[in-house]
């Protein structure tokens, strides 16, 4: 590629051959981490929970969950053999399992926003601080030195309270903070390869910065963004319910943090039932999220992949 | 070293700045008016503009900016806009609580944690080992708030061991905090020790461990002595950057055990408007972050002679 690089006449065949080239490179990396991952009990029954999660976030934005409101039943019925009550009802005899799954909905709804605001950021601004230096890096690393001295629920309140307490200012406020960390590691990276061999290589060879950073050093550090994405929507599920505690949190439509804040008072009138079953439909992800991530940080880890 | 220091001092300022200039347009922009929560719905329009008038609050924005950047220089900011305590008396009583609050559990948390991942890290690969990190995980997958509310309940509602919530100064608030001190330990443990086991791991491959081997030196005193030194390195500094979060308090374990510490005041202010406490919190908790960042980088020169400070 090199070669063929530095005799402009045969550009165009020595694009098509090197794209194809990489085509094929990318297909074997990727069937690579496939035949690694595929070992990994652990993390296909994860991988699996978590498909589901997506599977039924994706019905109730279709509208294809049952109704959360309905009444199904009595007040506070214990759990029965029955779709609907197979977690007991709730104070107005809601169905608790429908609670969660439009539970399920928001906290998949809430992880996909925060991260698609969250991951470009945290690339963009650690690729652009790490490779340029100078004025830019002052700027980005004051930029997020800031953001991270005021303490992390301060702000999300403070944010989320500004833009009016709904899920979209909830999953604003969470990802205005959640990029600096992937945004830190990211600009960590291009410091060490800009100085690389081969980023100097192309340089030499008249390859633009937009070319370096998004087609050389990326690839190389691109396994950040997805370790990073997996624990930021367990982070987002867990401050969901806590901010809900504190008072800002999502209050148009149902959510896991509501049902848990409920709990207190539910618990001590013996009412156990709704507490359980968000517990475990939480655990669940955030288990399988935190597996996820913890398989793909040993697998996607380009020292370990040769 | 000196010539280092100051210049850290003086990159304090435009972070300081920066995060004046953000709480002041979350909070006074676009934050509750605290006019109207102090004085209700229905309050006349003069009695909104007299007290607009009090607090300052008529003035334009940039005007209202400025004289918050004198508070700071001069670590005056006022006085509460409910109580009309002075906000020095308020930190600083809910600081007292805050760590009383946050340090005994960070402090035990400290040494138990380590001791812990020092003996997993010791009998690596094995089945303790291989356990203990699935338990870690699934201690770390249940919400913070589901540990308070079922700990509580069994604990405090059933048991009866601990008081169910409240606070009381002096001595008297120990009764009070015990509960909490139990789950901030047991809530620590997931994460905690599972960093300080990959950085014990990290540090049982390298080259000076492999030469006290072949010297003969036994595995406890290499565990014990020439392992916890240089992992103490990464574990110090993890631990005195979190000292600032000790002060600013646990929010959601204060405002659960109705705990009046910091975490607890700011939660109040921000659902009352309360301005001045805000200011004076996120301010504080700005300075206390970027001090202690700089007590880390110094102290990571001190305990490790292989770093310069530049």
């Amino acid at each position: 590629m090199l070669l063929a690089k530095s005799h402009p006449p045969s550009k165009t065949s020595s694009k098509n051959n090197s794209s194809l080239a990489q085509v094929f490179k990318k297909n074997r990396l990727v069937s690579k981490i496939w035949s690694k991952l595929r070992k990994e009990p652990q993390f296909l029954i994860c991988l699996v929970i978590l498909i589901s999660y997506i599977f039924i976030g994706l019905l109730g934005l279709l509208n294809l969950l049952p109704d959360f409101q309905e009444r199904v039943g009595g007040s506070y019925e214990s759990p029965k053999l029955e779709l609907a009550k197979i977690f007991g009802t709730d104070i107005f005899g809601r169905s608790v399992l429908y609670k969660i799954l439009a539970g399920t909905q928001t906290a998949i709804t809430m992880g996909f926003i925060v991260t698609t605001m969250a991951i470009p950021t945290g690339i963009t601004l650690g690729a652009l601080s790490g490779y340029y230096g100078k004025k830019t890096d002052i700027i980005v690393t004051w930029l997020y030195t800031v953001l991270s001295s005021i303490p992390n629920i301060l702000l999300l309140i403070a944010i989320s309270y500004s833009l009016g307490r709904g899920l979209v200012a909830v999953c604003v406020a969470m990802a205005a903070t959640y990029w600096i960390s992937l945004c830190r590691m990211i600009r960590g990276e291009f410091i060490k390869h800009k100085e690389a061999e081969y980023v100097l290589a192309s340089k030499v060879l008249g390859a633009g910065d937009f070319v370096i950073i998004f087609k050389h050093i990326l690839p190389n550090v691109i396994h950040l963004a997805i370790v990073t994405s997996s624990l930021m929507i367990l982070s987002a599920i867990k401050a969901e319910v806590m901010l809900t505690y504190l008072g800002v949190g999502i209050q148009d439509g149902a959510s896991w943090g509501a049902m848990i804040t409920a709990a207190p008072g539910e618990l001590t009138n013996g009412i156990w039932w709704s507490l359980a079953a968000v517990v475990l439909f939480m655990f669940l992800i955030i288990y399988s999220l935190n597996i996820i991530g913890d398989t793909l940080r040993d697998v996607l880890d380009p020292k370990l992949l040769n | 070293m000196l010539t280092y220091v100051i210049r850290r001092l003086l990159y304090m300022i435009p972070t300081l700045v920066g995060v004046a200039f953000l709480t002041f347009i979350l909070f006074t922009i676009f934050g509750e008016d605290p006019v109207r929560v102090a004085l209700g719905n229905h309050a006349s329009e003069q009695a909104i503009r007299d007290l607009s008038e009090m607090w300052g609050l008529n003035k334009p924005y940039w005007l209202q900016f400025y004289d918050f950047l004198i508070q700071i220089l001069t670590f005056n900011y006022g006085e509460s806009f409910s109580s009309g305590d002075r906000l020095s008396e308020i930190f600083a009583r809910g600081a007292l609580v805050s760590l009383s609050l946050t340090a005994p559990p960070f402090f035990v948390g400290i040494f138990l944690n380590i001791t812990i991942a020092m003996l997993i890290a010791y009998y690596r690969g094995s089945i303790v080992d291989r356990l203990s990190t699935i338990l870690f995980v699934i201690s770390m997958s249940i919400s913070y708030l589901v540990y308070i509310i079922v700990l509580q309940y069994v604990l405090a509602y059933q048991l009866n061991w601990f008081p169910i919530q409240g606070y009381k100064s002096g001595l008297a608030s120990i009764e009070f905090l015990l509960l909490p001190w139990l789950i901030i330990v047991l809530v620590s443990m997931g994460p905690d020790i599972r960093i300080y086991r990959t950085v014990f791991l990290d540090q049982t491959k390298a080259d000076y461990i492999r030469t006290a081997r072949a010297k003969g030196v036994s595995e406890q005193r290499i565990m014990s002595v020439h392992l916890l030194k240089n992992a103490m390195i990464p574990i110090l500094t993890n631990t005195i950057i979190s000292i600032p979060f000790l002060i600013m308090g646990a929010f959601v374990m204060e405002r659960y055990f109705s705990i009046p510490g910091i975490g607890d005041i700011t939660i109040t202010a921000i659902n009352e408007g309360d301005f001045p406490i805000i200011k004076a919190m996120t301010m504080m908790s700005a300075v206390l972050f970027a001090f202690f960042n700089l007590l880390t980088d110094l102290l990571y020169a001190v305990v490790d002679p292989r770093i310069k400070l530049s």
